[in-house]
């Protein structure tokens, strides 16, 4: 219960952070924007084209939104060094990890319902509301699975001056069975799902995400000891 | 004259039963049904998948003991399995890739062992990239370590996803159905290669120290006009 009334309270920093700034959600959304408009530029003006890789592209802009912000949430934290602040506090390291992971996976969440109805709208692709709301839904599972290796990386990189060619180095391989999964659950929402396979993708998901938060959570400790 | 060491040894028997192994894949064993004479790049395809394996999975070992024992010599095992992994990882996409091209007619078709063998290269890679931009050797050490555990969740994924999922590259075989002058210059080969790998990584191994030594050498010896030498 320490543990968890820790992780709440850096996850109540982040957000609190977050709302006063806004300035992290407000450039990261808008780069989600850019990304859906230059995949249709690369595809050119064929609407069942741009139906069919619907799904990928708003993935895509997804994934490449949230490595963006990943590599944001930790480079806050080295700003006048913070993060020793954080780590001299009677925090366990667990639970800052997790805190961060929890407060990463929240703000990767908002990003789909903003990128999502633009995408539909860019890609000319026609879904119930009932569908959107599974959509949401199952990018809250990836935004989970991507936050849990994400953090892990974007507290290593953010010390370095490389970060923004380390972190999606070695983000990205490590995500393409999330990727992956996250485009064929989301095809299948988007295209309909007559073999009902959704369900298959989705449990691919939850048990990358839980792979991957278990594995990095006991990690993080390790990679602190360091200092950051 | 250089000193012999031990690990020269197993190059040695690794390249001569390599010798021999290649030899017997590709005149002795009997060319593969429906395959012909393509198959035979088999004797060195499946050892650099099993041995390739081998290495990711003692990088994996080493790091695991190298978080616990913080000692530069477990970190630089890590990072010599590491490289000779990736080599024998390229070398089984390239190998892979020609056979792809004589039996399917492609250089590279997404299937998922395919795809997840990419990936395993890639990750591994990214924890040499990561090292590379890390002066600190403690800090250095750690973070390949850590990197380096995170990334081996695609190993068991590259040798089971055959079996989980509907897949164009076959399942692993059993001894018992097929040839035994197909299985011994392939269990030839699965050795040399091992012996190969075993002498290369105890090479980088030895780099990798000498590397940390240097790094951590004290100021070089200054010659006293009166009195002889002194460390500084």
């Amino acid at each position: 219960m320490r543990l968890l009334a820790q992780a709440l309270t850096v996850v109540r920093k982040d957000l609190l952070l977050e709302w006063r700034g806004r300035s992290r959600i407000i450039s990261v959304l808008l780069f989600g924007v850019v990304t859906l408009l230059l995949f249709s530029f690369a595809v050119g003006p064929d609407s069942i084209a741009l139906r069919a890789s619907a799904a990928g592209f708003l993935v895509l802009a997804l994934l490449l939104s949230s490595t963006l912000g990943l590599s944001e949430s930790f480079r806050l934290e080295q700003e006048q060094r913070a993060v020793e602040g954080l780590l001299l506090l009677p925090v366990d390291p667990i639970a800052l990890y997790y805190g961060k992971a929890m407060s990463n996976t929240l703000f990767l969440m908002l990003l789909a319902p903003i990128l999502t109805p633009v995408a539909l709208v860019l890609y000319a692709v026609e879904i119930d509301p009932m569908r959107l709301l599974v959509l949401l839904g199952l990018w809250a599972i990836a935004a989970a699975g991507l936050s849990a290796p994400g953090t892990l990386y974007a507290a290593m990189t953010s010390r370095l001056q490389s970060q923004d060619v380390l972190l999606p180095l070695l983000l990205f391989p490590l995500v393409v069975p999330v990727l992956l999964g996250a485009v064929k659950a989301v095809a299948l929402i988007l295209t309909g799902d007559p073999m009902e396979q959704i369900r298959s993708w989705t449990i691919l998901l939850v048990s990358f995400a839980v792979i991957y938060w278990s594995i990095c959570g006991l990690l993080f400790p390790h990679a602190i000891e360091e200092g950051l | 004259m250089r000193k012999f060491t031990w690990d020269q040894a197993f190059g040695w028997l690794g390249l001569a039963l390599l010798a021999v192994g290649t030899y017997m894949g590709l005149f002795v064993a009997p060319p593969e049904r429906y395959m012909g004479e393509v198959q035979r790049i088999m004797y060195v395809h499946v050892p650099c998948a099993w041995v390739g394996m081998v290495c990711y999975t003692f990088a994996f070992v080493m790091a695991i003991v190298s978080l616990w024992t913080h000692r530069p010599r477990h970190d630089a095992m890590v990072t010599g399995a590491i490289e000779v992994g990736i080599v024998l990882n390229a070398l089984l996409l390239i190998q892979g890739s020609i056979w792809a091209r004589a039996t399917w007619g492609v250089w590279w078709d997404w299937d998922v062992r395919l795809t997840t063998s990419l990936v395993m290269l890639l990750l591994f890679a990214g924890v040499l990239a990561l090292r590379s931009f890390v002066d600190d050797h403690s800090r250095r050490a750690t973070w390949t370590a850590v990197t380096t555990i995170v990334a081996f969740i695609d190993v068991p994924l590259v040798y089971f996803c055959v079996r989980w999922w509907r897949s164009l590259h076959q399942v692993q075989s059993s001894p018992e159905t097929v040839d035994p002058l197909m299985v011994l210059p392939l269990r030839l080969n699965a050795f040399a290669i091992l012996f190969i790998a075993i002498w290369m990584m105890a090479r980088r191994t030895r780099l990798e120290m000498a590397r940390f030594r240097q790094e951590h050498v004290d100021e070089p010896a200054r010659l006293e006009p009166a009195g002889g030498v002194q460390n500084v």
